[in-house]
C-alpha cells in the first residue's frame, strides 16, 4: 500500500510536470488550429525541427538549449508568417482549406521528417546542460531538474501568450479574428496580416517547445508523430482556442499518461491521448470548460 | 382549416443569447406569407427550426399534422419542406442540371412511385429550367451565372424537391427593380401550383406587393402578424422597426 | 460506357497483364508489381472518401495495417486461404472505418481528419503491446513455395500478384461506378456543401459514413495479403509511413475527381519509387514524394488530369 501510494504521489507530480511541457507544445496549435481555424497538423513537426536545432547548436557550441530556442524565435516566427502567406494564397484564399490544406500541411510534416532523418540519421539525439542529470526531493516526491526546468519555462512561455493575447492591442486583434472577422474590419485591422502575425507566433513557440522537449528525453526525428495525436487531444479537451482550458487539459493529460506509463508500463502511453480525444469529440465535443 | 405549418412556443439560445423566444406562427396552405423584421431579428433562425437545420429547445413545429421535431434537415425536405438560401448555395462542381438532379434522386425518388426512368429525370432537369429561364444554360456551371441567374438557380433547385411549403429566404437582396420584379413573378406562379410560399424579405415593396399576411420579428419576438396593410400600420411595429 | 462493360474490359487488361507476367516470369517482376497494384487499390479507396467526399483521412497506414494483422490473427488462430482473409479484412476495417466517422463526422470536418491521424499511433501501440501477433518482435508467416490451383501448380508470388490484380479490377470498378451513381452524386454533395445537400434531402451523414466504410475496407483489403507477401510482419513496416503519404500523395498528384487520378498517380509514383528504391536510399525517395505532395497542392490542384484538361482546353480555344 505505501508503495503504490508513493508511486502514486510520484506519478502525479511527474504528471503536472510532463503536462505543463505539453502545455507548451500544444500553446501554438491552440493558436493556429483553436484560434485561427487552421489545422496545422505539421505543428509537432516544427516542434521537432526546434529540438534538433537546439541540439546542433547545443553540442557544437555548447550554448544553453533555451537559449538557443529564444534567439531562434525570430527565425521561427518568420518561417510562420511564409508558410501562412503561402496557405493564405494557395488554399484559404481559394477555398480550398479543407482538402488540399491539409494534404499540404501533411506533406510540411513529411518533408520535415525525412529531411531531419537524412541530415541527422534516425539515432536518439540529447542535449547537455548543467539540470539535466539531478532531481530535488521534496518528503516522498522526486522532481528531477531535467523535468522541472522545463516546467518553469513551459508556464512562464504560457503567461507570456497569454498576457499578449489579452493585454496588447495585437493579441485582442487575434482574439477577434477567431469570432468576428467584420468587426475586425471595422477596426481597420487587415484580417490576413494579423492571421499572419498570429501563425508567425504560433511556429516561434513551437521554437521553445522543441528545445523543452529534447531537455524532457532524447528525441528522433519520429517523436513528432507521438505528438499529434496528444496536443490535438489537449486543444479539442481545452475548447478550442481557450488558454486556461489548454492548460487544464495539458495538466490532465500529462497526469493521466503518467500514471498509466507507471501502472501499466511506459509502451501504453501514447495510446492515452487517443483515447481520451475520442471521448472528448464523442462526449464533450466543445471541451471541459464548453457549455 | 387546419394548417400547414403550426410553429407553437419555439424559443432557441445560442448560449446567454436568446435568438427566438416562444415563436408561435401558423401558415394556412396556399397561403402566401410574408416574414419581415430588422436585421439580427431572428428571421433566419426560425428558418433554421423550421428547416431543421437548427434545432430549437423548446416548443414545436408540425407540418402538415405531423410534428417534425428532431428529424434532420434532409428528412423535412422528404416531408416537403423545401428552402433557399440568403446566400446561394450552389453545388459549385456540378452543372446546372446536375445541381437540380440532386433533389430528384434524394427527395423525389424516395417519395413512392415518382421518377424511375433516367429519361424522366433528365426531362424534369429540364422543365425545372425552363421555368426559371435557365434552359439554354442547363450545361454550364454555377461559377458562370450572374447574381439574379444564383438565385433563381437556388428557387429551382428548391422547386426540384417539390415541396408543399418553400421558405424563400432573401432571395432578392442586391437586385435591380426589373430583377426583382422578374423573382416575384415567379414566386407567384408557383403559389397558383399550389406551393405554399413564405417570403422572407427587406425589400418592402416587394413583401407588400406579394404577402397575403405579414408576420414581424423584432429581437426574437413576434410583434404583429396580420393583412399586410394593418401591420405597417401598426404603431409598435412602426416604432420598431419602419420607423428607425 | 455503363458498369459491366468497364468491368469486362479491365477484366480483359487484367487478363492481359496476368498473361504477359505469366510468360515473362521473373520473381523480381511479380514482387515490384505487387507493390504498385497495392498502392493503386490504397489510393483509390483513399480518394472514395478524399476525393469525392472531400474529407481526409490521414490514417490509411491504420487501416491498412488492421487488414493485415486480421490476417496474422487468423493465421494463428484458424487459417484460411487468402480470398477469405480479403473478406476478414474489409470486415474489420470497414467496421473500423465507420465507426471512426461515426464518433467525428457529426462534428467539423477537420475533427475526423485529426482522428485517423492519431488512430495510427494507437493502433500501433495496441499491436506492440498483443503478444498473440507478434508484439514488437514481429511475426513470421511461411510462404509456400507454391499453391495447387485446379491441377495446376502456381509460383506463389504469382499467386499473390493475380489476387491484388484482381483486388485492383474491383477497386477500380467500384470506384467508377460509384462516380457514376447517385451514391457518387451524393458524395459530391458532401464536398461542395453540406448545408445545401441536407436541404436537398441527402442524408449526409449516413452518405459519409457509407464512404468512410466503403474506404476502409478496401484499405484493409490491400493489406490482407501483405503478412504473405513480406513473410515477416513487423508493426514499423505494417503501419509505415510510405503508406500514409502515398495513398494521400497519389490520388493528389494524379487528380482526386475521377477514378482515373488515383490510377494514374498511383503507376507514376509507384514505379518511380520502385525504380528510385534501387537506385537511391528510400528516404530521399520519400522525401520526394513528399516534396511532389506540396508541390503539387500548391501548382496543380487538380492534378495531373486536371493539367490535362488544361492544356486541352487552351489547345482549343485559338
Amino acid at each position: 500500500m505505501d508503495i503504490s501510494f508513493d508511486l502514486l504521489i510520484n506519478a502525479i507530480a511527474a504528471g503536472l510536470l510532463l503536462g505543463a511541457f505539453y502545455a507548451a507544445v500544444t500553446a501554438g496549435v491552440s493558436i493556429s488550429f483553436g484560434m485561427l481555424d487552421i489545422v496545422n497538423i505539421a505543428h509537432p513537426g516544427f516542434v521537432i525541427l526546434g529540438s534538433y536545432l537546439a541540439y546542433f547548436i547545443n553540442i557544437n557550441y555548447g550554448v544553453d538549449p533555451i537559449l538557443v530556442s529564444i534567439l531562434m524565435l525570430p527565425v521561427f516566427y518568420a518561417l510562420g508568417a511564409l508558410i501562412y502567406q503561402v496557405y493564405y494564397l494557395s488554399f484559404e484564399k481559394r477555398g480550398q482549406e479543407a482538402l488540399r490544406g491539409l494534404a499540404f500541411f501533411f506533406g510540411l510534416l513529411f518533408v520535415t521528417e525525412v529531411a531531419l532523418i537524412l541530415v541527422f540519421g534516425v539515432d536518439y539525439r540529447y542535449v547537455e546542460a548543467a539540470y539535466i542529470g539531478p532531481s530535488i526531493h521534496i518528503g516522498l516526491v522526486d522532481l528531477p531538474l531535467r523535468m522541472l526546468v522545463p516546467c518553469v519555462a513551459a508556464l512562464a512561455l504560457f503567461g507570456a501568450i497569454q498576457i499578449f493575447i489579452t493585454r496588447t492591442f495585437t493579441g485582442r486583434a487575434i482574439m477577434a479574428v477567431s469570432q468576428d472577422q467584420l468587426a475586425l474590419q471595422l477596426m481597420a485591422a487587415d484580417p490576413i496580416r494579423i492571421k499572419r502575425i498570429a501563425f508567425g507566433l504560433s511556429i516561434a513557440v513551437a521554437a521553445v517547445a522543441g528545445a523543452l522537449l529534447i531537455i524532457i528525453q532524447p528525441v528522433e526525428p519520429s517523436v513528432g508523430r507521438e505528438y499529434i495525436g496528444r496536443v490535438f487531444a489537449i486543444c479539442v479537451l481545452g475548447g478550442l482556442g481557450s488558454m486556461p482550458g489548454t492548460l487544464i487539459a495539458a495538466l490532465l493529460l500529462g497526469i493521466v499518461e503518467s500514471i498509466t506509463a507507471t501502472f501499466y508500463g511506459p509502451s501504453w502511453a501514447p495510446a492515452v491521448a487517443f483515447g481520451l480525444l475520442l471521448l472528448t469529440l464523442a462526449f464533450r465535443p466543445a471541451g471541459l470548460l464548453g457549455r | 382549416m387546419s394548417a400547414l405549418l403550426h410553429v407553437d412556443n419555439v424559443t432557441k439560445r445560442f448560449g446567454g443569447f436568446i435568438a427566438l423566444d416562444g415563436i408561435d406562427l401558423e401558415v394556412q396552405p396556399r397561403e402566401r406569407l410574408g416574414l419581415i423584421g430588422p436585421n439580427g431579428s431572428g428571421k433566419s433562425t426560425l428558418v433554421n427550426c423550421i428547416c431543421g437545420t437548427l434545432q430549437n429547445e423548446s416548443g414545436s413545429v408540425s407540418f402538415d399534422g405531423q410534428t417534425v421535431d428532431g428529424l434532420a434537415a434532409h428528412e423535412r425536405t422528404h416531408r416537403g419542406i423545401a428552402r433557399s438560401f440568403q446566400l446561394p448555395r450552389p453545388f459549385h462542381s456540378m452543372s446546372l442540371a446536375d445541381n437540380l438532379r440532386i433533389p430528384l434522386l434524394y427527395t423525389v425518388r424516395t417519395r413512392e412511385g415518382m421518377l424511375h426512368a433516367h429519361s424522366d429525370l433528365n426531362a424534369r432537369c429540364h422543365e425545372l429550367l425552363e421555368m426559371v429561364g435557365l434552359a439554354n444554360k442547363a450545361q454550364q456551371f454555377p461559377r458562370d451565372l450572374t447574381q439574379v441567374e444564383m438565385r433563381k438557380l437556388e428557387l429551382a433547385r428548391a422547386m426540384a424537391a417539390e415541396p408543399k411549403l418553400l421558405i424563400a429566404d432573401e432571395s432578392m437582396a442586391g437586385l435591380s427593380h426589373s430583377e426583382i420584379d422578374d423573382i416575384l413573378a415567379l414566386l407567384v406562379r408557383l403559389n397558383e401550383r399550389g406551393i405554399t410560399v413564405i417570403l422572407i424579405e427587406h425589400i418592402m415593396r416587394a413583401v407588400m406587393s406579394f404577402s397575403h399576411r405579414l408576420a414581424v420579428l423584432v429581437s426574437g419576438k413576434k410583434i404583429a402578424d396580420g393583412k399586410p396593410e394593418d401591420v405597417v400600420r401598426d404603431p409598435e411595429v412602426v416604432r420598431a422597426y419602419l420607423g428607425q | 460506357m455503363n458498369t459491366t462493360k468497364f468491368a469486362l474490359i479491365t477484366i480483359v487488361v487484367g487478363a492481359a497483364v496476368m498473361a504477359f507476367a505469366h510468360w515473362y516470369s521473373i520473381d523480381y517482376l511479380f514482387f515490384a508489381s505487387y507493390t504498385i497494384l497495392q498502392f493503386i487499390v490504397l489510393a483509390t479507396a483513399w480518394n472514395i472518401l478524399g476525393g469525392y467526399c472531400g474529407y481526409v483521412n490521414f490514417g490509411s497506414a491504420a487501416f491498412f495495417a488492421m487488414g493485415a494483422y486480421s490476417s496474422v490473427f487468423m493465421h494463428k488462430f484458424y487459417p484460411l486461404p487468402i480470398p477469405a482473409l480479403f473478406i476478414v479484412s474489409a470486415i474489420v476495417s470497414g467496421i473500423a472505418g465507420f465507426g471512426m466517422g461515426y464518433l467525428t463526422l457529426r462534428l467539423r470536418g477537420s475533427f475526423f481528419a485529426i482522428a485517423t491521424l492519431a488512430l495510427a499511433v494507437v493502433l500501433q501501440t495496441l499491436v506492440v503491446n498483443w503478444e498473440y501477433v507478434g508484439g514488437s518482435r514481429g511475426a513470421y508467416i511461411i510462404r509456400p513455395e507454391s499453391i495447387e490451383f485446379a491441377g495446376i501448380t502456381i509460383n506463389y508470388i504469382e499467386y499473390l500478384f493475380g489476387l491484388m490484380l484482381l483486388l485492383t479490377i474491383i477497386a477500380l470498378v467500384t470506384a467508377r461506378a460509384i462516380e457514376r451513381s447517385q451514391l457518387g452524386f451524393g458524395f459530391a454533395t458532401i464536398r461542395d456543401d453540406e448545408l445545401a445537400a441536407e436541404a436537398c434531402g441527402v442524408p449526409t451523414l449516413r452518405v459519409k459514413l457509407i464512404a468512410t466504410t466503403i474506404s476502409g475496407a478496401f484499405m484493409g483489403m490491400a493489406g490482407a495479403p501483405f503478412p504473405y507477401y513480406i513473410g515477416y510482419l513487423q508493426p514499423s513496416s505494417a503501419f509505415g509511413l510510405e503508406y500514409a503519404v502515398n495513398s494521400i500523395a497519389m490520388p493528389m498528384i494524379g487528380g482526386t475527381t475521377s477514378w482515373v487520378g488515383p490510377l494514374i498517380g498511383a503507376i507514376l509514383l509507384g514505379s518511380a519509387q520502385q525504380y528510385a528504391t534501387v537506385s537511391i536510399s528510400s528516404e530521399v525517395n520519400l522525401l520526394i514524394v513528399g516534396l511532389m505532395l506540396v508541390a503539387f497542392v500548391i501548382i496543380a490542384p487538380n492534378g495531373l488530369i486536371g493539367l490535362v484538361q488544361g492544356w486541352r482546353r487552351a489547345w482549343r480555344k485559338p
